[in-house]
């Protein structure tokens, strides 16, 4: 057991908590959907999101047998369970992105520091820096287009990958989790500035805003 | 814009998400307490300016946030490879024309790296004849 100080840094109650969208909602409107709606923007908040680095081969067994998911052995990819709540996502050759439902992170840290016991590892808990948001509907990956760098056409971005690259002006990890849908995980700081972006390019297929 | 391959991604991406990061192999003398100021001040501050054939480190920014090396021609803009860090170069200033050689493509061997690369305005080219 490494000798780390832990601390559950998730209010008990989750009243009067704000997601990094909380602003932007505050301060737009949201624009009333057309008839047909070829995009959708929702946003997942308050999601677990855990930092993981270290030797892959040490971290997977961990992984394995905390989560029952396998650690992502290729670049640029993601595993998640079958009902999609939690996902391993690579971000780089010693660095891995954990993304698990609200309230479970804590316990999943501690679970994860026995697991690995002295092995040379680290865990943060960034769920407090960073949200995600989703994107579905017919026109989504038309969106994408006009956002990203990236080729997000099917045969270069197939399910099952995700890709950290610039997003307009800021920086976004894009992941497709599913046939039509995306996820974007961004920057608390940069979540207003990829939301409203999202808004304005989406505005010409018609666009709903799902609000929690 | 350049399509750079990312040794740890192990695709190429787009030349916006990488940094520069000058060059590449530089070697920390071993003990800088007794190192000479020749040698200290070498390492921290004189950097080759090559023309042709250049090891640089580059930095993945966005993406996997990895440095690693890559072997370019700063004539020509030509990038030969990128390899991993703690990895050697196979593509050098000795080896460039006979590789070039073999795949077929005219190159010199010293001064202009490639044929391609010599402007098409001689007059360009005054400084490099004087």
């Amino acid at each position: 057991m490494s000798n780390i100080k832990e601390f559950d840094c998730r209010p008990v109650s989750q009243e009067g908590a704000e997601s990094p969208m909380a602003w932007t909602h505050q301060h737009h409107e949201s624009r009333p959907a057309g008839p047909n709606p070829g995009v959708r923007i929702a946003e997942k908040a308050f999601l677990g999101h855990l930092i993981l680095r270290g030797g892959a081969i040490v971290l997977d067994e961990a992984v394995r047998d905390v989560l029952g998911i396998a650690l992502p052995g290729r670049p640029n990819t993601m595993t998640q369970n079958d009902a999609g709540t939690h996902s391993v996502q690579w971000l780089g050759p010693d660095e891995w992105l954990v993304i698990v439902p609200g309230g479970e992170e804590f316990e999943l840290e501690a679970k994860l520091r026995k697991a690995l016991g002295d092995a040379h590892f680290s865990i943060v808990n960034v769920s407090g820096g960073q949200t995600v948001l989703t994107l579905s509907g017919t026109n989504a990956r038309e969106v994408l287009m006009k956002s990203v760098v990236y080729d997000v056409h099917p045969s270069a971005f197939p399910v099952g990958k995700g890709v950290t690259t610039v997003f307009a002006k800021a920086t976004a990890i894009i992941r497709r989790p599913a046939e039509d849908h995306w996820e974007l995980v961004v920057r608390r700081s940069f979540a207003d500035y990829t939301y409203r972006w999202l808004l304005d390019a989406a505005a010409e297929y018609g666009v709903t805003q799902e609000r929690a | 814009m350049f399509h750079i391959y990312c040794p740890y991604c192990d695709e190429y991406r787009e030349e916006e998400e990488f940094h520069p990061s000058g060059q590449a192999h530089l070697r920390r003398p071993a003990d800088p307490a007794n190192s000479t100021d020749d040698e200290w001040g070498g390492y921290l501050f004189f950097r080759d300016n090559e023309r042709g054939v250049h090891h640089e480190m580059w930095l993945h920014a966005v993406g996997c946030r990895k440095f690693f090396n890559m072997t370019r021609n700063s004539a020509t803009y030509e990038i030969y490879e990128t390899y991993k860090m703690g990895e050697r170069p196979s593509v050098t200033a000795e080896n460039v024309g006979d590789l070039k050689r073999q795949s077929g493509v005219q190159a010199e061997t010293s001064g202009w790296q490639t044929v391609g690369a010599r402007p098409e305005s001689e007059s360009l080219n005054e400084e490099e004849q004087a």
